[in-house]
């Protein structure tokens, strides 16, 4: 359907099973993520989605399983080395940082590109000043990309929800992600909303050709944009395909889509 | 009518991203720095300078600190006066025992060792959170006075831990008079101000920031929780501690560690909370209005 | 052996002390999310009061009632005039608040009734228990045992107060989501103000207590300064820990000042309960009681 070429496995995840005291988030989960692929996770509320992404960026630790990105077996993620690798996420209820402006936001997001210590910094001296306005131009490149110029300099706790969401979008992307993990970027969004947020995520997988991780309840939206869907059902895998299998695979119809697809 | 940012247009990433993109406000801080420098010691009486204005521009320094920490990085802290202290005294100290050291080598040296203490007592920081973290900077607070008073080595064995300052020399240039101190005084807290005006505004300010606002999605952005909650905690420290020296030399002249108690912490916190959390220019607004509107118990 | 039991038994009984002043921070913080540096002067505000309408000749039970009334105007007036127009401020600013009212209450109190040190005398004496002396030569001051035991009731009557009235359940539910109860029909500022109002009891009782032992003076207001290592011990918003992080900062004080104090030169109980707590929570950051925290994101 795009251009774009779907590689080699970059993310695999095999048995991962992670705990909260007594209570199971995920049991014995594998799959595998492709390079350049738009990949959804999919379940009723509960299902463990978020507890997936937050495994794979290193805000949880898993207490069995391996996970493997680009090949390589890691023991133990912490979420800025996830950051330093080229892990981008959104959050559900966005997590915006409300007392800064757009445009320092998305600044944050290039935060491990930027080299340049605090003394220099001070004196906003050689480095410093070069970097800031180096990435500065990076960012307004990401601006430009999700057409939220006009609201660069208004601090995000006075934007509406659908721009907020907006917004952190382009911090995600402000780091050139290798891969982007999205946790309903459309949820309470109306129609039109959904669209273009639809055509960003189809746009930055096309045009810089990073590997997408999405979580959404739109069926619609899920069986068009997404090359590969697992389903999870109380932090089990159930399913695990391309949108079509997955539509007619029996025991995810029985748990999600309900009788009568 | 005067304050328009309409019609100014920046051509450059550079133009927009100076230290005061606004035209008015360039020419406000210039009037200001030139009223600050030349007129007030030509014209402010020896009192004013003496008894107000040295001892506004050392809380304004403290409140610096203060607002780095709290307003900026987000660490509520009620210790701001025993780093002041360990600056005061570690200044003391380095004059006192290292033949021909400057002046203002002492005073960095002094902000310096505030740092180090402000990073220990920073620690519980990356577990705890908000009034328990408040509550935690007490401890700080009282134990630092308590350690200053008690070994008296810190105060060279005198009675009670009283500090008598040294002689403030720059080059060979005594600085006695109340116009001098002064001016000594506006130059360091000056230029502290503007740099932190230019560490709020870089990516460290931004990663103080962002932690304030969100820590679990600044981590996951890529930011080193850890390292960014210290360097606040150091950062601030250091300007209180050089506050602290300033408070000794320039203001006080004798002080003892009583006088860094947790009023003095409280007045600085007031300061900024009167001034503007989050603003650099409020640690300057909070000093005169909290002194103005002085109530019996300050 | 036996030196050791009393400095233990010594510093418990004061440290049910410290619980009293920390109940009242934690009835306040459970309920209004704020964080009530003023408990300490509203102790010595009520100490105080009470004092002084003591000695104008009022009998004891009356005073009492007039003290705690004077403790429920002040917390009413303290909802009233200071909180309700800081509603939706950022928690600090309303800390910043109470600091604020710290000194005016320290300032109305010493206003009203003069500054000088008084004595209050509770008809109980400060000495050791004589069967317990002869039995086991452990010396328990009467007074001390008689505090713990106010403590026991005091928080028996609360825990009941709070369990089973239609009022405490309206105030759990506020605890746990002011928005939500406010959505069911529970008034806010009504519960604000009951809340206020016990907080000034339990101000009263603790006022009453140091001030019997200690005299009232304006070093009352200090002990406040005492029951915030108690607060982050025993977490701001459990009551048990209140009481437990109380005995726990109070017999662990006293320990040190005696065992090691004399090596550092003493006054170490300025700071070693703050050292103390902190070194606690760098094990369990949650506190004695708090629940582990697990952010959701």
């Amino acid at each position: 359907m795009n251009g774009r070429q779907i590689g080699d496995v970059i993310l695999d995840l095999q048995n991962i099973s992670l705990r909260f005291g007594g209570v199971k988030a995920l049991t014995n989960i594998s799959f595998d993520v492709r390079e350049h692929e738009i990949r959804a996770i999919i379940g009723p509320n509960g299902a463990g989605k978020s507890s997936m992404l937050n495994v794979i960026n290193g805000v949880y630790h898993p207490q069995e399983g391996r996970i493997a990105f680009h090949g390589e077996e890691r023991r133990r993620m912490e979420p800025h080395m996830a950051a330093m690798q080229g892990i981008s996420r959104t959050f559900q209820n966005i997590a915006l940082f409300k007392g800064m402006t757009v445009l320092d936001n998305i600044m944050t997001g290039r935060i491990t590109k930027m080299k340049a210590n605090f003394i220099e910094q001070a004196f906003y001296f050689g480095r410093a000043r070069r970097e800031e306005l180096e990435h500065r131009k990076k960012v307004e490149e990401v601006i430009d990309f999700l057409e939220i110029q006009h609201i660069r300099k208004t601090p995000v706790g006075r934007l509406p929800y659908g721009l907020q969401k907006r917004v952190e979008l382009g911090r995600a992307l402000a780091a050139e992600p290798t891969m982007l993990l999205l946790d309903e970027p459309m949820a309470g969004m109306n129609v039109e909303e959904k669209q273009d947020m639809c055509r960003f995520i189809l746009d930055v997988n096309d045009q810089f050709g990073t590997t997408i991780v999405l979580i959404e309840h739109d069926m619609g939206v899920i069986m068009d944009i997404s090359d590969r869907v697992v389903v999870l059902d109380y932090g089990k895998k159930i399913g695990d395909g391309t949108p079509d299998e997955v539509r007619n695979n029996e025991e995810v119809i029985r748990a999600y889509l309900g009788v009568g697809h | 009518m005067l304050y328009r940012e309409a019609g100014q247009f920046k051509a450059s990433y550079g133009a927009d991203q100076q230290i005061f993109p606004i035209r008015q406000d360039r020419i406000g801080i210039m009037i200001v720095l030139a009223i600050a420098f030349i007129a007030v010691p030509m014209l402010a009486s020896e009192y004013w300078l003496k008894g107000i204005l040295i001892q506004f521009l050392v809380f304004s320094c403290a409140a610096l600190g203060l607002n780095i920490l709290t307003g900026y990085a987000g660490q509520l802290s009620l210790g701001s006066a025993a780093f002041m202290a360990v600056g005061a005294f570690a200044s003391y100290n380095f004059m006192l025992r290292i033949d021909g050291m400057p002046l203002l080598v002492a005073f960095v040296l002094g902000g310096l060792a505030a740092a180090f203490v402000g990073i220990l007592f920073g620690l519980p920081s990356l577990r705890i959170k908000g009034f328990y973290l408040a509550v935690a900077t007490l401890a700080a607070q009282f134990f630092i006075v308590w350690l200053l008073t008690k070994v008296s080595w810190f105060s060279n064995d005198s009675s009670s831990g009283v500090i008598t300052a040294q002689e403030m020399v720059i080059f060979g240039y005594k600085f006695v008079t109340p116009e001098s101190k002064y001016l000594l005084v506006l130059s360091v807290v000056t230029a502290l101000a503007l740099m932190a005006k230019n560490m709020v505004r870089g990516s460290v300010g931004r990663a103080w920031m962002a932690v304030r606002d969100m820590d679990v999605a600044a981590e996951v952005i890529g930011i080193r929780i850890m390292h960014t909650k210290l360097l606040a905690f150091a950062v601030s420290s250091f300007y209180c501690g050089v506050a602290g020296a300033l408070y000794a030399y320039a203001y006080l002249g004798t002080v003892e560690p009583e006088g860094f108690n947790l009023d003095l912490s409280f007045k600085i916190l007031f300061m900024i909370i009167i001034g503007g959390v989050g603003s650099i220019s409020g640690a300057f607004l909070g000093p005169p209005s909290s002194s103005c509107c002085r109530f019996s118990w300050m | 052996m036996q030196f050791f039991l009393e400095v233990l038994i010594g510093g418990l009984l004061s440290g049910v002390m410290y619980s009293f002043v920390a109940l009242g921070f934690v009835l306040i913080y459970k309920a209004s999310g704020v964080f009530n540096f003023a408990q300490g002067a509203m102790v010595f505000f009520a100490a105080l009061t009470f004092v002084g309408i003591l000695e104008l000749g009022v009998p004891f039970w009356l005073a009492l009632v007039l003290a705690f009334g004077a403790m429920v105007i002040l917390g009413i007036a303290t909802e009233r005039i200071v909180l309700r127009p800081l509603v939706n401020q950022p928690p600090i600013a309303l800390f910043m608040a109470t600091i604020g009212l710290t000194f005016f209450i320290e300032g109305l109190a010493q206003a009203m009734w003069g500054a000088s040190v008084r004595g209050l005398d509770l008809g109980i004496q400060d000495e050791p228990i004589e069967w317990i002396l002869q039995a086991t030569d452990i010396g328990v001051s009467k007074f001390d045992l008689f505090a713990a035991g106010v403590a026991a009731v005091l928080v028996t009557a609360l825990a009941l107060f709070f369990q089973y009235t239609r009022i405490g359940r309206a105030l759990r539910a506020v605890a746990d989501d002011h928005q939500a109860a406010l959505s069911i029909g529970i008034p806010l500022q009504t519960i604000w103000r009951i809340v206020w109002a016990v907080a000034g009891f339990v101000a009263l009782v603790a006022g009453l207590i140091w001030g019997a032992r200690n005299g009232v003076s304006f070093s009352l207001t200090f002990t406040a300064l005492k029951a915030l290592p108690v607060l982050i011990l025993g977490g701001f918003t459990s009551v048990p820990g209140a009481i437990v992080g109380g005995l726990i900062i109070g017999s662990t004080e006293k320990l040190a000042e005696v065992y090691l104090g004399g090596y550092v030169g003493g006054g170490t109980d300025s700071w070693f309960p703050y050292v103390m707590a902190l070194a606690f929570l760098l094990v369990r950051p949650e506190g004695l009681f708090g629940e582990k925290h697990i952010d959701r994101v």
